[in-house]
């Protein structure tokens, strides 16, 4: 059993298949899941009704959590119908187009510390002490792709998505289909450039693309990444809400569901049965889980646990030391609540607002959120200016 | 409101601002989009106020009791520290319905549990979804003439008027068992026979053979009032 060490697991588990393997299934697809569920019991709580609460394994009901086993179990079942005319090879594509780039740019986010193995039971203090200098190898870098261009990499990849959508529509060989493909590529081409426009401004008083980085360092290197005040929601509130609205019309939901618009205009996806519509689905609330964990890592300081350093907490300069293992277990668990909580939100607004008119979603995205990005780009770039001179 | 005057406009009417009147036309002062309709954010603001109260409420308060739930007549007043959720889980949780619901249907039984039904035929020939099927035979019996062979109710084709009970002469149908129409598989197992209505009988109160033609002497003075009441020309015709 000696090569049962830290070593080894340390190479298997830093590897980025085995980190993409564990994130995708350890916390993205349950989340995305979940949430096919939560949706409905939300909405429902929403409405004064009680929804979905009774899937059940014999005695275990958890309130209804086990519908989404019993949707997932109905989904692949379910026949698998392909009309005679559409575009096979595209056809089959297309749901896959849409639900990879998802799971592709969650690569970029990290989910958690670095974890150090060989020091998971003792304290990590910040200043080595005298003497006893950590041993730091063989660490464990919970985010699976770091690079310096980490947030560009989102918008690349997950522009592909758009050719799902689109693809579906003109594959399906479906006039409402091909009308609500059009539809979704150019709400998502709209809404795109506002997106990335409304991060400029964290890139700014960030100074880095690099997800990692941020939540490592906050926007003020005088204090701690783990205090709030030090998270980039407090300098770019404005940024905060651009990107948020954006983010939202991108997983075309409502009240920017106009492409799907499933029951009255019919969407892309009207001619999709079964497992391949599931995928549709699924890559939307993955969407949901993907947008909360960007507005988490870039806004709301990603792993960080309020006063936790990696040493433990600190209030006012006192410290109540934690062991590393505790310190790391409570920043990814920091990390899913963040996410989780976010989620929770967009469920919340995708519940109480209607949807928009096409035009309606045109001039909010053309005539009011870019010229608001690009705004505050200027705004935020004047006030680093000023700043930087004044500091010197 | 529906009342407010053509010429004076209350001063905290809701709609547009009227700022003249010619006899019925009102010059208005329209609503041009404010900011805070570009951007959606006031009302966006109101709606997730809304919502969240609800989803709030509902998500850490304990339900009422299914008792007060879809009581007739509406929700009973809102009950302090109790979540705004109306759903009654129906097979376990019951409502009371009204004394006047309509449920399957029963026949009635005479003294010594023989259908009361004299197969008159009112009710088939009442009936709109045409859903029951009698075939009457003779009793031998000169007091009861006739008796259904046959009794057969459609239950998925019933749609639950009630004419059949209300034209019944004898008490023999009724539709007072409080019970649904059962979930079946076969369509055919919907379909409701002499056995099973009588099954669900019970003897009826109605006297049995009617009083016969000096009905007006025997009968008691109590019934005598509503019939006379229900019978009497009315003089606003
Ligand atoms: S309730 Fe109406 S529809 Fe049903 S059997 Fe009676 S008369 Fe027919
Ligand atoms: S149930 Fe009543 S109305 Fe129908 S046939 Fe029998 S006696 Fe006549």
């Amino acid at each position: 059993m000696d090569w049962l060490n830290w070593h080894n697991v340390s190479l298997v588990l830093d590897n980025p298949a085995t980190k993409w393997v564990l994130l995708a299934f350890g916390l993205v697809m349950p989340l995305a899941s979940i949430l096919t569920w939560m949706e409905r019991r939300q909405s429902a709580m929403m409405q004064d009704r009680l929804g979905p609460n009774r899937a059940n394994i014999g005695p275990i009901k958890l309130k209804g959590i086990l519908h989404f086993i019993a949707d997932a179990v109905k989904m692949i079942f379910k026949e698998d119908f392909i009309p005679g005319s559409v575009h096979r090879g595209l056809f089959a594509l297309a749901p896959v187009l849409a639900l990879a780039p998802v799971l592709i740019a969650f690569a970029i986010i990290p989910f958690g510390p670095t974890v150090y193995p060989h020091e998971l039971g003792n304290v990590l203090h910040s200043v080595p002490l005298a003497g006893e200098a950590p041993n730091l190898t063989d660490s464990i870098r919970l985010q699976i792709f770091q690079v310096d261009f980490g947030l560009i990499f989102y918008f690349a990849v997950l522009t592909l998505a758009n050719y799902g959508g689109t693809i579906a529509g003109w594959a399906s060989y479906n006039k409402w289909a091909l009308l609500g493909g059009l539809r979704s590529s150019s709400q998502m081409m709209s809404y795109e450039v506002s997106m990335g426009l409304a991060l400029m401004g964290t890139f700014l008083v960030a100074g880095s693309l690099e997800p990692g980085y941020i939540t490592a360092h906050g926007w003020n290197s005088h204090y701690s990444p783990a205090n709030p005040l030090n998270w980039l929601w407090l300098p770019q509130l404005p940024g905060l809400l651009l990107f948020f609205v954006a983010a939202v019309a991108e997983t075309k939901r409502a009240p920017f569901d106009i492409p799907e618009g499933e029951p009255e205009i019919i969407g892309y996806f009207v001619e999709y049965s079964g497992i391949r519509w599931g995928m549709f689905f699924l890559a939307e609330f993955i969407e949901i889980v993907f947008i909360s964990s960007v507005i988490t890592v870039v806004f709301f300081g990603g792993y960080q646990v309020p006063f936790l350093d990696e040493d433990g907490f600190r209030f006012a300069g006192t410290l109540a030391a934690l062991p590393h293992w505790a310190v790391v277990a409570m920043q990814i668990g920091a990390f899913g609540a963040k996410v989780f909580l976010l989620c929770w939100f967009q469920l919340l607004v995708r519940w109480t607002l209607p949807r928009f008119r096409a035009d309606q979603l045109m001039s909010l995205g053309w005539k009011l959120l870019l010229p608001a990005s690009l705004a505050w780009i200027m705004i935020t770039a004047l006030g680093k200016l000023i700043l930087m001179s004044a500091g010197g | 409101m529906a009342h407010a005057a053509h010429d004076e406009p209350p001063a905290d009417h809701d709609g547009p601002k009227v700022l003249a009147v010619h006899g019925k036309v009102r010059t208005i002062q329209v609503a041009r989009p404010q900011a805070e309709d570009v951007t959606y954010l006031a009302a966006t603001k109101k709606g997730i106020g809304i919502t969240l109260r609800h989803f709030a409420k509902n998500f850490f308060l304990p339900r009422r009791k299914a008792a007060d739930l879809g009581k007739a007549g509406g929700a009973p007043a809102q009950q302090a520290w109790k979540n705004e959720i109306e759903t009654v889980q129906y097979p376990e949780e019951r409502v009371e319905y009204p004394e006047r619901f309509r449920g399957l249907h029963r026949l009635m039984q005479r003294d010594d549990g023989a259908v009361r039904c004299v197969a008159c035929m009112c009710c088939p020939t009442v009936c709109p979804a045409h859903c029951i099927t009698i075939i009457p035979e003779e009793t031998g019996d000169n007091g009861t003439e006739k008796r259904p062979a046959v009794f057969e109710i459609d239950e998925l084709r019933c749609v639950v008027c009630g004419l059949c009970v209300e034209a019944c002469p004898c008490d023999a149908i009724r539709m007072d068992t409080g019970e649904h129409a059962k979930p079946v598989y076969e369509r055919g197992d919907a379909i409701e026979n002499r056995e099973s209505l009588l099954a669900r009988g019970i003897r009826s109160t109605a006297a049995q053979g009617g009083l016969g033609p000096d009905w007006r002497e025997h009968a008691p003075a109590k019934a005598a009032t509503p019939a006379s009441h229900t019978h009497a020309p009315t003089k606003k015709k």
